[in-house]
């Protein structure tokens, strides 16, 4: 076992872990912020994704002992007041999803890529959302969140 | 996944103190978290290399790319001072995996792992990289032994790889549409020396093709590469491509890798 502490949407939480404690069963399990998904458990989908110090990561793979006095942003802590953050209330206004078990790992990747780019194209959108996958929507109406997204940012 | 200790080593000479016949080294953790995961892999010990400071950086001289062997494919994708240098090899960075990937993915963790379809393994061959560890420098021509097999011994640690600066190379890579890894990945470098094409994706391991090298060394040029003929007895052949296509994607990806040099 092992105590670490981290930041997690804001909030210091200091926890015991296991050693091979995943950071994915670790704010799911420990912390109850189930919005963050498993679901190929493999690092293939993308459900998981959430950000560790400012990046994207998938959280499948990756230790908590590893992250030790990290920044954790899960997709809980995206909105701010009661507002939607502009990346989620496009995904609603643009029907991003249809199932919405890929939801949180997609807004959490879309807001990375536009934390490296400002306005990119739907080439880049597609290519940087390579790692997460959809089972449901074809992609068409994420790309147009995400364009909507980046331009109301 | 079953339990094992981590400990986060601060020192190349603290990580090598710890390893035992049943350690290993943990870097981005890409593919040893999920073959632990899937019981493939199992340590009784891991051993986190990432906050060794002599792990990370990027040195450029007027010969050779230096970078730490825990530096993140993001981090050799963005860096300006690579891009400059040898472009070929920022740009394989910035194709590896999917972003979350290249944002925990280490050059030092892809090389040791050495997968049969991992794309820097064949930047080392084709850009004659000498591979720094804890005890050695080892040439990549030496490195690569087989199928996830590497010269590394035991308790041995990559802390840096070098890379001499071409006059001009492209890395052409086939992904697989689902894991992006290679189906065919072909690195043409031309060095004073003589050109080097380096494979991967195709064999059991990275290689050079030599016929290619002998033809580009006297006419650097696509249509020098006419007529080759590739052996399809050791190459792979699985779900996702025939030996046959395989032989076939490695002409062709050669041919643009030639075209697009830079």
């Amino acid at each position: 076992m092992k105590e670490v502490t981290l930041e997690v949407n804001g909030k210091k939480v200091t926890k015991q872990i296991q050693d091979h404690t995943l950071l994915s069963t670790f704010v799911r399990d420990q912390l109850n912020l189930t919005g963050t998904h498993i679901g190929c458990d493999t690092s293939q989908c993308g459900a998981c994704v959430v950000h560790v110090d400012g990046k994207s990561v998938k959280s499948c793979t990756l230790l908590v002992a590893d992250i030790d006095g990290s920044k954790v942003t899960t997709i809980e802590g995206l909105s701010q007041n009661g507002e939607l953050h502009p990346m989620q209330a496009a995904f609603k206004k643009h029907h991003g999803l249809q199932c919405g078990y890929c939801t949180p790992g997609m807004i959490m990747s879309s807001v990375d890529l536009l934390q490296n780019k400002k306005n990119p194209s739907d080439e880049e959108i597609r290519e940087w959302l390579e790692g997460n996958i959809c089972r449901c929507t074809g992609y068409q109406n994420i790309v147009a969140a995400v364009k909507e997204a980046a331009k109301n940012s | 996944m079953k339990a094992f200790n981590y400990h986060s080593a601060s020192s190349v000479k603290e990580a090598t103190k710890l390893a035992s016949s049943n350690s290993a080294y943990l870097s981005g953790g890409m593919t040893m978290i999920p073959s632990m995961k899937m019981r493939l892999a199992n340590y009784k010990d891991v051993i986190d290399v990432k906050k060794i400071k002599d792990l990370h950086g990027i040195k450029v001289t007027s010969k050779s790319v230096v970078i730490g062997a825990a530096t993140k494919h993001a981090d050799v994708a963005n860096s300006k001072e690579v891009q400059k240098a040898i472009p070929s090899l920022s740009s394989l960075a910035s194709r590896i995996g999917d972003a979350q990937v290249r944002n925990r993915g280490t050059l030092g963790g892809s090389i040791a792992n050495n997968d049969p379809t991992a794309c820097y393994p064949s930047a080392c061959l084709a850009l004659n990289a000498i591979i720094h560890t804890s005890d050695r420098k080892i040439e990549a021509e030496k490195f690569f032994k087989g199928m996830f097999e590497t010269a590394l011994k035991k308790g041995e640690l990559i802390t840096a790889v070098e890379f001499q600066i071409p006059e001009k190379s492209h890395y052409f890579k086939f992904p697989n549409p689902a894991s992006r890894y290679a189906m065919v990945g072909v690195y043409v470098a031309k060095h004073k020396s003589g050109v080097h094409v380096a494979i991967t994706g195709a064999q059991s391991v990275v290689y050079r093709e030599k016929n290619m090298e002998k033809a580009l060394n006297d006419n650097f040029s696509a249509s020098a590469l006419n007529g080759i003929s590739i052996d399809t007895s050791e190459l792979n052949s699985d779900i996702h491509a025939s030996a046959e296509y395989r032989a076939s994607l490695i002409l062709s990806s050669a041919k643009k890798a030639v075209e697009h040099c830079k």
